[in-house]
């Protein structure tokens, strides 16, 4: 610690802590634009000038380390002196065109100049003009207002991991710009509007629509992936039309995905459910709710009577609320049905009845950051959960060592120790190869079950990193929670944790994956579960916000169930012509921001959050829907008068984390001898199509990862089929689809990648397994 | 193509290679600047695939090479002429002139800076320090020849040079 | 080829045959490697040989006259990874030495780079040579293969357990590589936009690792000084200003080129020595470090001695040692505005205050030259200027103020002129004819 006083007032600060660190601690604001504390230092913007005792110049309080006894003066005549000169270069060839400037009211810029800027200009000559961009569907350029801080360029290359935007051109001239032609990418991308302290980056779905004054803004959470990024959701008249982070250093930090960021446009989709459907005679009728609900329970009874409550299946979408989810669950139990789930693309629910709690991170989204060794198996991480993703690349540049098993090596943006690409079927087989290894490394005796096996070099890459020292993690993706293995992945993991003595969990897919567990939208005992209650079919289903044709591991198998069956009662924000296909009643219930509820992420955090806005025309929220649901049926215990009563009741109280987190199951005998003839498939879901509000995103829609699923194979299997990038290839499951083929080096032979979760690849059906590909 | 490197013909890429083995295993990127050379030796002028395939071939960000190419001068990121004129104008230069060395050849080719003359022979660029003061005027030949001392004899003979 | 003429020669000994005397053959014959061979025998300790270059007080070349041997000793021992790199980005204006170092003698600074690295510990090094020079760059290249060849470079050098490889990298078109951390962004491979300082290079270099920057002349210097002693090198030339420095004189004199003379030596003597003034016309002004050095009239530079100390006395810097000799022929407002043009063309666009005041300076000088001035446009160049010095991260936005304030401070009647009659004070016809391009007589 160093003893420094800025402004007269004296302070203890870190070794290499910078000044404006330093002020910060203090509380005095130091004015900028380049620096960012997620950023590596530029120190090019030259606003934060301030005049440190003995130095014959103002220092950059960005850059500049404090020293023991050093005095700052933040705002002596030579700091404002400094400050003013630089605001008064930083204007002369700014625009000045706020009145028309999305920024407007909420720049930094302009804030600043009222405090060191003139009134009026001194400079006279030609003002500069620079030629916008096309970055693609989101960012929207104006870059004559471009201050040249680099913030965006230094975020594409740090945080995002490629660097996709430069500083080309020098002096006057400096401009920035993607590459010629390119536009920027990254699944991160909207950060970029966050980051960029004028009006040159602007949101593109946003621009125009409003003032930052006009909006009513709520905290919020997000509903996509497991992390539950905190959000603060813009309103106007009722209608999200913004969505920002709310920093929260130990999920989101201060960062957004695109998709947490853009999918409030499908907020605002055409597809949205306005009123209760009911269908009569082949005829769907909008009708009151008094008479949808009255169907729906007379539905559901009948059922219930008739066949028993076992005949009800009830698929639940693990991006519902924590509310919604307990009651769904309750009221099917009470209906007498045991067939509940909310793990609709699982395939291997062998682990069922064996696991000793909630299956979880198995450690805190901030110790994601800590870990120092870590093997990532089976996950589309950069795509599944972007900013994990982003907090492992950070750590990879500290230092830590991350090795990857998959069955697909799709750039990560992270630097990696070590990787072994097999396909689905051999990553039991090599994970094991990976325990036996660091069993050796370490002096453990390893699970006899391992004795046979031959450790590749790969494997061996991987464990000599994981068993090389610091804290480790091995974290299992949604690909290995998806595995037609996934039991036998978990116990392998577990093994592989317990063997290095660390961390082991799940990635949680949706925002509810872990509340889905503790809501106890699972099966229990004789119960079916998603995949059984989808092979084999129900008399009745209840659909809770999902899609299962897009949403379910087998999405052909379950809009066949689905079909067949008697009534499907659906409580959706959204219609479309597949569920007027199957459903019976349509239920219009509340999206996330129209509703107050509770998501549970992936470390087990409780959060909570109120609606955003009123419900769309008569949508209500689901857990009310639920609840009368309840009443009408006759289930008891369904006198909730608020949402927080059924979250105290989900939860036993009011904890900040969920108990019952526990990752241990009892294994049985692994099975490590899977094989697969002919082409297996990879399905991994596209970060757009994971859920069915991202879905209906327009913007998002038309990004570059929204684009239309490919058969994907290595050089040698194209070559073994005759094909070409671009050929048409017919690939079999349960029913054949056209795609084009795309090279994609980076798989295993054998295999063929097909995205999931997408209308041009349901057809094909599991996610998972054998399909056939043959030239088209 | 197999790679996006391919439009470089082997003989570059050799020459490429010489350069990245200066500098540590680590550390590629070091060699842009001469690849960048080297591709615009061969190609005439910097692309933006050109540009593109000196990236990919060491292994950096499109937009990185862009930013050198685009940072450094003597980089062409428009076609030129056969023979690039540039000519030092800067003070020392026009004290000897230099700006006048310019004028004249400004009347000669009939072309004013950045332009190229209609039969694509001659492009003119003004030129900052060239580091040779003491030889004023000077300007360089497509980059890598400097002519000293040109005075408009001089400069008559190099026209008559360049074929 | 530029002329040479000489007061003590020694950097400059071995030009004296032009292009025919700069290879491996040549330097040897001269007694070139015998101090790196003399050093490697003895397992000189680098601490001496760190005394030896300090009590030489040689200070840096390049501009801003770093003594050199405390710039050595600042190279953390234990280090395991360092770099010794050369600057020749030799592209400030009115500076054309080092190109004639690497032209006619390349194997000096060779050999002071080896005895650099051996001095620092560093076991590679660049020399970063102007873009502009390309043929010097491959000369370079050639006198590296026979350093190599002759086992002057490479691993274990004589059988030393010493090892040391150079390589050349060079520019293409950037002046603001010249500045040190510019210059090392630039051989990493990216623009040549300087880094803020701390860190320093000799904690945080080339590829973050320890470094060491000298200028060539610099470099060229130590075989030299290890040759003749530390101290007897610095009585070539004053205290505080050790031996002998070459200066480039361009401009109107009879004999532009690189002229050797001991620090100290009169301005009015190497002004004879480069033949005087051209046409016998009168001295008006001269800048007397390279570009970026305040100009000094006629009057104040006849009064000065070539060195660091006497020239910053008269208000300006010694800088590169690079003389631009102008004459009453030439417009000082035109003379400004090509200067202000330059660092307006060369700000490399990072910090605010100079990528956006060096357009603002020239086109208000640019403004004045075309009969377009205002009576409050030399306040406003002030003002504007005061407003960049001191603000950024390198020194340009500095170097782009130091001319403008400097030729208004000296010759402010030859601007209010221009301002206020909308032409030049100095008659267009007189400046045509200044500049020497044109034969007498001719249109």
């Amino acid at each position: 610690m160093v003893e420094i006083e800025i402004d007269g007032k004296t302070l203890q600060v870190a070794d290499g802590s910078t000044i404006i660190e330093a002020a910060h601690q203090l509380g005095v604001y130091i004015p900028h634009f380049c620096y960012h504390k997620k950023l590596s230092i530029a120190a090019n913007c030259r606003m934060c000038l301030v005049q440190v005792e003995k130095a014959p110049k103002p220092m950059p309080a960005c850059a500049t380390p404090v020293t023991n006894g050093m005095k700052v003066f933040t705002h002596s005549e030579l700091a404002v002196k400094a400050q003013k000169a630089v605001m008064e270069f930083l204007l002369i060839n700014h625009p000045l065109d706020c009145p028309i400037c999305d920024q407007g009211g909420e720049c930094q810029l302009q804030d600043l100049a009222v405090g060191y800027g003139e009134s009026a200009s001194k400079y006279e000559e030609e003002k500069r003009v620079v030629p916008d961009k096309n970055l693609g569907p989101l960012v929207s350029t104006d870059m004559t207002r471009c201050i040249n801080c680099t913030r965006c360029i230094r975020f594409t290359a740090e945080i995002a991991g490629f660097m996709e935007l430069g500083q080309a051109f020098r002096g006057e001239h400096a401009e920035v710009m993607p590459f010629i032609g390119k536009t920027v990418d990254t699944e991160l991308s909207g950060n970029l509007i966050d980051l960029c302290p004028v009006g040159a980056l602007t949101s593109k779905p946003f621009r125009f629509s409003a003032r930052t004054w006009e909006l009513s803004r709520r905290k919020s959470v997000s509903p996509h992936d497991g992390l539950g990024s905190n959000l603060i959701v813009q309103t106007k008249h009722d209608r999200v039309i913004r969505v920002l982070p709310l920093e929260n250093e130990d999920i989101n930090e201060c960062w957004l995905t695109d998709k947490e960021r853009f999918s409030y446009q499908g907020l605002n989709s055409a597809e949205r459910l306005t009123r209760p459907m009911v269908k009569q005679g082949g005829a769907w009728k909008e009708v009151d709710w008094n008479v949808a609900l009255d169907y729906a329970s007379h539905a559901l009874r009948d059922v219930a009577k008739t066949h028993g409550g076992g005949a009800i299946g009830g698929l639940l979408s693990p991006h519902s609320t924590l509310e919604e989810l307990y009651l769904a669950q309750k009221l099917l139990r009470g209906l007498g049905s045991e067939n509940i789930d909310c793990r609709l693309r699982q395939s291997d629910f062998s682990a069922d009845g064996k696991r000793k709690g909630t299956p979880w991170l198995g450690m805190k989204i901030a110790d994601v950051s800590r870990l120092d060794r870590v093997l990532l198996v089976g996950s589309f991480l950069r795509k599944d959960q972007p900013l994990l993703a982003q907090r492992l690349r950070q750590s990879a540049k500290r230092g830590a060592q991350i090795s990857v098993l998959h069955s697909a090596d799709d750039d990560l943006l992270i630097k990696l120790t070590a990787r072994a690409i097999a396909s689905p079927s051999q990553l039991p087989a090599v994970l094991a190869q990976i325990v036996k290894a660091v069993c050796a490394l370490k002096g453990v005796t390893a699970d006899p079950a391992l004795a046979g096996l031959t450790v590749s070099a790969e494997a061996q890459a991987i464990a000599q990193s994981l068993a090389s020292g610091g804290t480790s993690g091995i974290l299992l993706g949604n690909f290995a929670q998806q595995h037609a293995q996934a039991a036998t992945l978990h116990s392998l993991g577990r093994q592989l944790a317990s063997a290095l003595g660390g961390g082991f969990g799940f990635l949680g897919e949706a925002a509810n994956s872990v509340g889905g567990y503790v809501a106890k939208a699972v099966p229990t005992g004789a119960g079916l579960n998603a995949a059984a209650m989808i092979q084999s079919p129900r008399q009745a289903y209840v659909v809770l916000g999902a899609e299962p044709e897009l949403d379910c591991a087998d999405g052909a198998k379950a809009l066949e169930s689905l079909s067949k069956a008697a009534a499907v009662v659906v409580l959706t924000p959204f219609k479309s012509q597949t569920m007027l296909d199957y459903a019976a009643v349509l239920l219009p219930v509340s999206p996330f921001s129209e509703t107050s509820g509770t998501f549970v992420n992936t470390e087990g955090r409780v959060q909570s959050f109120y609606a955003a806005a009123k419900p769309l025309g008569e949508t209500r929220p689901a857990w009310k829907v639920l609840r009368v649901l309840g009443n009408l049926l006759g289930v008891t215990g369904f006198d909730f008068n608020s949402s927080e009563e059924v979250r105290t009741e989900a939860l036993g109280g009011q904890p900040e984390f969920v108990s019952g987190l526990d990752n241990a199951i009892d294994s049985g005998a692994l099975n490590l001898t899977a094989s697969a003839t002919g082409f297996e498939r990879v399905a991994d879901v596209p970060i757009h199509f994971a859920d069915p509000l991202v879905r209906r995103a327009p913007a998002l829609q038309q990004a570059r990862d929204s684009a239309a699923p490919a058969a994907r194979m290595n050089a040698s299997m194209l070559a073994k089929l005759g094909l070409v990038e671009g050929g048409s290839v017919r690939v079999g499951g349960a029913a054949a689809v056209t795609l084009a083929a795309q090279l994609d080096t980076a798989l295993p032979d054998g295999v063929v990648r097909v995205a999931a979760a997408h209308s041009a690849t349901v057809a094909l059906g599991a996610m998972a397994g054998v399909v056939s590909v043959e030239k088209a | 193509m197999n790679n996006q490197y391919d439009m470089l013909s082997p003989e570059a890429l050799a020459k490429i290679d010489r350069e990245v083995a200066k500098y540590p295993a680590d550390q590629k990127q070091s060699a842009v600047m001469a690849a960048l050379v080297i591709a615009q030796d061969e190609k005439g002028w910097l692309s933006q695939e050109t540009i593109a395939a000196v990236a990919a071939y060491l292994g950096m960000a499109p937009v990185a090479a862009y930013e050198v190419a685009s940072f450094y001068n003597m980089y062409d990121l428009q076609p030129v002429g056969k023979y690039k004129l540039t000519v030092c104008t800067n003070l020392p230069c026009a004290l000897s002139g230099g700006v006048h060395a310019a004028d004249y050849v400004k009347e000669k080719l009939g072309i004013d800076f950045n332009e190229t003359t209609a039969d694509g022979k001659f492009t003119l660029k003004e030129g900052e320090c060239m580091g040779a003061c003491g030889d004023a005027p000077v300007m360089l030949v497509n980059n890598k020849r400097m002519c000293s001392f040109m005075l408009p004899e001089q400069i008559d003979k190099l026209l008559a040079e360049c074929k | 080829m530029a002329l040479i003429d000489t007061i003590n020669p020694l950097l400059t000994t071995g030009w004296s045959k032009g292009d025919a005397g700069w290879s491996l053959k040549d330097y040897e014959a001269r007694g070139g490697y015998a101090q790196l061979k003399r050093i490697l025998a003895s397992k000189m300790p680098q601490d001496d040989l760190i005394a030896e270059v300090k009590k030489s007080s040689l200070r840096g070349r390049g501009g801003a006259g770093f003594p050199t041997g405390l710039k050595w000793s600042f190279m953390p021992k234990a280090a395991p990874e360092k770099y010794v790199v050369c600057n020749t980005d030799e592209g400030e204006p009115g500076t054309f030495k080092d190109r004639d170092l690497l032209r006619f003698d390349p194997h000096s600074t060779i050999e002071g780079m080896i005895i650099a690295g051996y001095a620092v510990g560093a076991k590679r090094g660049y020399n970063y040579i102007h873009g502009e020079i390309f043929d010097i760059y491959q000369r370079f290249e050639e006198a590296l293969d026979q350093a190599r060849a002759a086992g002057y470079l490479g691993d274990n050098i004589l059988g030393s357990g010493f090892s040391f490889d150079l390589f050349a990298h060079h520019g293409w078109g950037a002046y603001i590589c010249g500045e040190e951390t510019g210059l090392l962004e630039s051989i990493e491979g990216k623009k040549g936009q300087p880094r803020y300082k701390p860190p320093f290079p000799a904690n945080f270099g080339l590829y973050g690792k320890p470094t060491t920057i000298n200028n060539t002349e610099t470099f060229a210097a130590i075989p030299f000084i290890l040759g003749m002693g530390g101290e007897a090198y610095l009585n070539l030339g004053k205290p505080n200003n050790g031996g002998t420095k070459l200066f480039s004189v361009s401009g109107h004199v009879n004999r532009p080129g690189n002229y050797e003379v001991p620090m100290g030596t009169p301005f009015a003597k190497l002004l004879e020595m480069a033949g005087g003034m051209r046409g016998g016309r009168k001295l008006k002004a001269v800048i007397p470090g390279g570009s970026s050095a305040p100009v000094l009239p006629a009057d104040i530079i006849m009064d000065c001695t070539m060195d660091y100390d006497s020239i910053a006395k008269a208000g300006s810097m010694l800088g590169s040692g690079a003389v631009i000799v102008m004459d009453e022929t030439v417009c000082m407002v035109k003379a400004l505005e090509r200067l202000a043009y330059f660092y307006f063309e060369e700000s490399c666009g990072q910090c605010t205050p100079c990528r956006e005041g060096s357009g603002w300076l020239y086109r208000v000088v640019h403004r004045i030259e075309h009969g377009e001035g205002r009576a409050d446009d030399l306040d406003l160049l002030n003002r504007v200027t005061d407003n960049m010095m001191g603000k950024t991260i390198c020194a340009l936005a500095d170097a782009a103020a130091f001319p403008v304030r400097s030729f208004i401070k000296h010759f402010q009647s030859e601007f209010e002129y221009h301002i206020e009659h909308k032409k030049c004070l100095v008659d267009p016809a007189v400046q045509r004819a200044g500049s020497g391009f044109f034969k007498a007589g001719a249109a």
